[in-house]
C-alpha cells in the first residue's frame, strides 16, 4: 500500500519539508542569537544573507505543502476503490485515526506560511529589521506543526489496512451518526447559512473599518477565520447538497469531481486565498505602531484586505450560483 | 537629472574596513578616514594600488558596509543599513564605471544600458526610450543593437557610462575609468565627465593615472596610502 | 501590483535572453530532465490506462461470481446449486456460466472459450477475436479446426470478428454455442463452470456473499469489488515498484542538477556580480534564478509529459511492449484511453519539478550573495 507513487509522493514533500523547515529554524536560532542590526561585522552580514535563505525556504516549503494537500485530497480520493465501504476521499480517511488530523495541519500549515510570509514581507520593508527576532520565533512555533503533519501522515498510511471497512460520507456526513462530521451536517442549513451570512457581514464590516481607519486588522482576521470555519461547516451541511442535488448527500470532496462541474474548486480556492490573506493581516496588525513599520503596514494591510474581500465575495456569490442554479428546492422544509 | 533632488555632502566619519575579520589573515584595508565630500565636484581619490582607494569607494557607492565608522548621504546614515536598503540607495543615488567596464557579454549594448532599471519594474518602454537617448547622446544610436563583444573599447566605455546613467543617479562613481584606454580614449573620458559636472553631477573617481588627476576639471584630489587619507 | 508584474516580466526577459546565451548547457539540462519527466509519466499514463481499462471492463461483469471449489481447486459446478442457494434477497439475477482455455499448439497460444448470454450463436459457428483473429488469418466465413478434448478435430466457421473498443479482453476470445462447449471440451449436461449472480445495492454484497457461503460451503464467491480493490491495489503497487526503481534515475537527476546549479562558470559568476554591482538586489537575483528554473522545468516538464503521452496513447507504449509481451502471446493491440488527471500531475510535479527546484535553492542562494563590490576587486 505504501509504495503508491502518491503515497511514497507526500512522504518525500513531507520529510523534505520537515528537513528544510528544521534548517530554516537552526538559521533562525542562529539570528535570533548573534543579530545586530547596528553592527558592520562581517558575521553580521553573512546572518543577513542567511535571511534570504531562509525565506526562500520557507516560502517553497509553504508552496509544497499547498501542492500536498491538493495531492493528499486527491489521492485519498483515488484511493477510495480499495476500501470496503469507502466511496470518496471521506471514507479513506476515516480508515485510521490519523486521515483527518494530517488533513487539518496541512490546512494549519498553509494558514500558519501565508501568516509567516507576509510577516516576513513587511519586515523587510522597514531597513531596521524591527521584526527578525518575532518572527523567527514564530518559525519555530510552526516547526512542530510540520514535523507532526510528516509523523501523523506517515502514520495514516502505515496504518491503513484494507481489510478495515471503514464509513464513508453517506454515514459520516448524515445527521444520525456521531462525532464532529455527523454534527456538523445536523446543523440545520438554515442555522449554518444564517451564521456564514453573519460572519461574512462581519468579515466585510472590519475590513471596510480598516481600509477606512486602517484600524482593526485582529478583528478582521479573527472574523475571516470564523468565516473560513463557518464556510466549512456550510458547505457539509448546505451548499454540498445543492450541489449534488440530493437532500442527504453531505460530503465536502464529492464536489470537487468533474461530475459536479469541479464546483468545489471554484468554492474552495478563493475561500482558502481569502482567509490566508485574512491571516496575513492578522499577523501584521499587532506591529502597525513599531515607527519603521508605521507606513508599511497599513499600505500593505489595506491591499491585503482589499484583495481578501474580493476573493470573499468570490466565495460567496459561487456559493450563491451553486445554490441558484441547483434543481433541488428545499423551500418549505429547510426555509 | 532634471528635478531630481540636488545632490547632498557625503560624510565620512571615522570609516574602517576589515577583510577576513578574527581570522589569522585579518587584514584592515582602511584605518579611519574620515571625509567630506562637496555636491557637485568632481573628486579623484589617488594612491597607489593597495592603498584603499577601491574599498573606500565601494563603501562611499554602497557597494559594501564598513566595519565600523559611519558614511552620511546628508543627514541619513548609509552604512548600517542592511544590504536590501543599501542596494535600493545605491541605485537610486549612484552610477558605476567599472575599469573593465563590466559589460554583459551576448546581450547587445542597448540591453546593456537597461539592465540596472530592470528590477526597479519601471516602464519598460519608457526605459528603452531612455536608454535609446542616452546611447544617441554618446554617439552610440547605431550600435545599440550590436553586441556589446562587437563594440570598440571607446565604444564599450561609452556603453558602459551610458549604463551608468540610466537610473538617472545623482552621482557617478568610477573605479580607474581610464586603466584600459589610451590617452586619447582618456581624454574623451575626462571630457564626458567634465559634461556630466556642467549638469550638476557630483563625479568621484579612483586613479593613478595623471592625465585623470591632473586634468583640469578636477575639483579635488584625495591622496590615499595605507588605508588612510594623506594631505 | 503593476510595478511588481512589471519587475517580474523585466527579470523574466532577461532570464530568457540569458537561457539562449548558453544553449549547450541548458538544453543538455533540458533533455535530462525532460526525459526523467518522460519516464515516470510514461509508466503512470500507462498503468493508469491499464488500471481504468480494467475498470471498464469489470463495470460490465457480474457483481458475485460463484465458484466452487474441490479440495482447494476450482471444479466445475452442478446447475442444481442455483435452486440449493434458495431465495436471497437482493439477488436480482443468477444464471450459470461456461467458460474455459484452450491452448492451441499451432500458434502456442491460449484461447478464451466463451458461452455468450447475451447472443445466440448457431451451432458450429464461432466469433472470434481480433488478436485470433490476426495470428491465424482468420475472415468471416474462414474455418478454424481445434482439436477437442476427446482428440478429434472440429471445425468452426467464423460467423463475425469482435472489434471491441477495448482490445484488451476480447484480443483471445472465441465465442461459441452452449451445445458446442460441452461437445468440445466434455463438460456433460447440467455443469457449469461457475455461477454468476447479480446484485444491485452494493450495500447488501457482503450480506449476499455470507449467506452464500453459509449455504453452499463447498463454494467460494467472488465480489466484483474485491476483484477491482485488488485491481487497483496491484496497479498502484506495479508503478511503485516502478517509481522505487526509478529512484536511482531520480537521485542522478537531482545530483545533476544541483551540480550545475553549484557548478556556475567563471563567466556566470562575473555575471552575477556585475548584475548586483549595477543594482539588483539579492532577491532579485534569486528571483531571476527561480524564473530560470521554473522556464526549465516547464518546458521540461511539458515535453516530458507530451512524449510520453504521444507514448502511451499513439504508440501503446512501444517502449514497454517487450517487457508486456510475457503477458500473453495473443499480444492484444491495446490502445489505452487518453486519461489525465490532478493526481498524476501532482505526483509527476513531486517526483520531478520539487527535488530539482531543493536541489537548486542552496546554490542558487550561495550564487546570489555574492559581493556586490566583488567586480571591484
Amino acid at each position: 500500500m505504501l509504495l503508491d507513487p502518491s503515497i511514497l509522493a507526500l512522504l518525500i514533500v513531507s520529510s523534505m519539508v520537515s528537513l528544510m523547515m528544521s534548517m530554516a529554524a537552526v538559521f533562525g536560532v542562529q539570528v535570533m542569537r548573534h543579530w545586530d542590526i547596528h553592527s558592520g561585522s562581517e558575521r553580521q552580514l553573512r546572518l543577513e544573507r542567511r535571511t534570504y535563505l531562509i525565506s526562500t525556504l520557507v516560502a517553497f516549503s509553504f508552496i509544497a505543502e499547498l501542492i500536498s494537500l491538493l495531492l493528499y485530497v486527491y489521492n485519498a480520493e483515488q484511493m477510495s476503490g480499495r476500501f470496503v465501504g469507502a466511496m470518496c476521499a471521506t471514507g479513506v480517511l476515516n480508515v485510521d485515526p490519523w486521515g483527518w488530523p494530517t488533513l487539518y495541519l496541512k490546512i494549519a500549515i498553509f494558514f500558519a506560511g501565508a501568516a509567516w510570509l507576509t510577516l516576513n514581507r513587511v519586515d523587510n520593508r522597514a531597513p531596521d529589521y524591527p521584526l527578525v527576532r518575532i518572527k523567527y520565533g514564530l518559525l519555530l512555533l510552526i516547526l512542530p506543526l510540520v514535523l507532526a503533519e510528516s509523523v501523523t501522515q506517515a502514520l495514516f498510511f502505515l496504518q491503513m489496512d484494507p481489510d478495515v471497512i471503514t464509513s464513508c460520507c453517506g454515514s459520516l456526513f448524515s445527521p444520525e451518526g456521531k462525532g464532529v462530521a455527523a454534527e456538523l451536517s445536523g446543523i440545520e442549513p438554515g442555522t449554518a447559512m444564517a451564521l456564514l451570512a453573519l460572519a461574512g457581514l462581519a468579515t466585510l464590516l472590519t475590513g471596510v473599518w480598516y481600509l477606512w481607519r486602517r484600524r482593526g486588522g485582529l478583528a478582521f482576521a479573527v472574523s475571516g477565520l470564523a468565516t473560513f470555519l463557518l464556510a466549512l461547516v456550510a458547505i457539509v451541511s448546505c451548499i454540498a447538497l445543492y450541489i449534488y442535488e440530493h437532500p442527504h448527500h453531505h460530503c465536502p470532496f464529492c464536489i470537487l469531481k468533474s461530475g459536479h462541474d469541479f464546483l468545489g474548486y471554484w468554492l474552495y480556492i478563493p475561500l482558502f486565498i481569502a482567509t490566508a490573506l485574512a491571516m496575513g493581516v492578522g499577523a501584521i496588525a499587532p506591529f502597525a505602531r513599531r515607527p519603521s513599520l508605521r507606513q508599511v503596514i497599513p499600505a500593505e494591510g489595506r491591499r491585503f484586505v482589499l484583495l481578501a474581500l474580493v476573493f470573499l465575495s468570490l466565495f460567496y456569490l459561487i456559493a450563491g450560483y451553486a445554490i441558484a442554479r441547483s434543481s433541488l428546492t428545499m423551500v418549505g422544509v429547510w426555509w | 537629472m532634471n528635478g531630481a533632488p540636488a545632490m547632498e555632502v557625503i560624510r565620512l566619519q571615522q570609516v574602517k574596513k576589515a577583510f577576513n575579520q578574527g581570522r589569522p589573515n585579518e587584514f584592515w584595508a582602511i584605518r579611519g578616514v574620515d571625509l567630506e565630500l562637496e555636491p557637485g565636484r568632481i573628486t579623484v581619490l589617488k594612491g597607489p594600488s593597495g592603498s584603499g582607494k577601491t574599498t573606500l569607494l565601494s563603501m562611499i557607492g554602497c557597494l559594501s558596509r564598513p566595519t565600523s565608522g559611519r558614511i552620511l548621504l546628508g543627514d541619513r546614515i548609509l552604512s548600517g543599513l542592511p544590504e536590501r536598503f543599501m542596494t535600493e540607495e545605491r541605485r537610486r543615488t549612484f552610477g558605476f564605471i567599472f575599469q573593465q567596464f563590466n559589460l554583459i557579454k551576448g546581450l547587445t549594448a542597448l540591453d546593456n544600458v537597461m539592465l540596472p532599471g530592470c528590477p526597479l519594474g519601471g516602464d519598460h518602454r519608457a526605459l528603452r526610450q531612455r536608454a535609446r537617448e542616452l546611447l544617441g547622446r554618446f554617439g552610440l544610436e547605431d550600435r545599440a543593437a550590436s553586441r556589446v563583444e562587437w563594440l570598440s573599447g571607446g565604444e564599450a566605455q561609452r556603453t558602459a557610462i551610458a549604463r551608468a546613467l540610466i537610473n538617472q543617479p545623482r552621482c557617478l562613481i568610477a573605479d580607474e575609468p581610464t586603466a584600459n584606454l589610451d590617452s586619447r580614449l582618456s581624454e574623451a573620458f575626462m571630457e564626458i565627465v567634465a559634461g556630466l559636472r556642467e549638469q550638476g553631477m557630483t563625479v568621484l573617481l579612483t586613479s593613478h593615472d595623471p592625465l585623470v588627476y591632473d586634468a583640469p576639471v578636477v575639483d579635488r584630489v584625495v591622496a590615499m596610502h595605507d588605508g588612510r587619507v594623506v594631505d | 501590483m503593476k510595478r511588481l508584474l512589471r519587475r517580474q516580466a523585466c527579470l523574466l526577459d532577461f532570464t530568457l535572453s540569458s537561457l539562449a546565451r548558453r544553449p549547450g548547457k541548458n538544453l543538455g539540462l533540458l533533455l535530462v530532465y525532460g526525459l526523467i519527466v518522460f519516464l515516470l509519466a510514461s509508466v503512470m499514463l500507462f498503468t493508469d490506462a491499464l488500471r481504468s481499462e480494467a475498470r471498464q471492463v469489470l463495470a460490465r461483469s457480474p457483481e458475485i461470481i460463484l465458484q466452487r471449489v474441490v479440495a482447494g481447486r476450482h471444479a466445475l459446478i452442478p446447475a442444481g446449486y442455483l435452486e440449493r442457494m434458495g431465495r436471497i434477497r437482493g439477488v436480482t439475477a443468477r444464471h450459470g456460466r461456461l467458460w474455459g482455455y484452450f491452448y492451441d499448439p499451432a500458434v502456442q497460444a491460449n484461447y478464451t472459450l466463451l458461452v455468450p448470454r447475451n447472443r445466440r450463436i448457431a451451432d458450429g459457428e464461432i466469433v472470434v477475436g481480433a488478436g485470433i483473429a490476426r495470428t491465424r488469418g482468420l475472415d468471416r466465413g474462414d474455418f478454424l479446426t481445434l482439436r477437442g478434448s476427446d482428440g478429434t478435430a472440429r471445425s468452426f466457421r467464423v460467423a463475425e470478428r469482435l472489434e471491441g473498443e477495448s482490445e484488451l479482453v476480447s484480443s483471445d476470445l472465441i465465442l461459441l454455442s452452449e451445445a458446442d462447449f460441452r461437445a468440445f471440451f466434455g463438460v456433460p449436461e447440467g455443469l457449469y463452470t461457475d455461477l454468476v449472480l447479480t446484485v444491485r445495492n452494493p450495500r447488501e454484497l457482503r450480506k449476499v456473499a455470507e449467506k452464500l457461503t453459509l449455504r453452499l460451503p463447498d463454494t467460494r464467491p467472488i465480489l466484483r469489488d474485491e476483484i477491482l480493490r485488488t485491481y487497483d491495489a496491484i496497479f498502484g503497487w506495479r508503478q511503485g515498484i516502478v517509481f522505487v526503481l526509478l529512484a536511482g534515475a531520480i537521485l542522478a537527476f537531482v545530483i545533476f542538477a544541483w551540480d550545475k546549479a553549484s557548478g556556475l562558470s567563471a563567466e556566470e559568476r562575473r555575471e552575477i556580480g556585475i548584475l548586483k554591482a549595477v543594482g539588483w538586489e539579492t532577491s532579485d537575483v534569486i528571483r531571476m534564478k527561480f524564473w530560470e528554473g521554473a522556464v526549465i522545468s516547464l518546458s521540461a516538464f511539458l515535453l516530458g509529459y507530451l512524449a510520453a503521452y504521444a507514448h502511451v496513447f499513439y504508440t501503446s507504449a512501444a517502449l514497454f511492449e517487450p517487457v508486456l509481451k510475457g503477458w500473453a502471446v495473443l499480444y492484444p493491440e491495446f490502445r489505452p484511453l487518453p486519461r489525465v488527471d490532478g493526481l498524476q500531475l501532482a505526483t509527476l510535479f513531486f517526483f520531478t519539478v520539487f527535488p530539482y527546484t531543493l536541489a537548486t535553492i542552496v546554490p542558487i542562494w550561495r550564487a546570489a550573495t555574492t559581493d556586490p563590490d566583488q567586480v571591484m576587486r
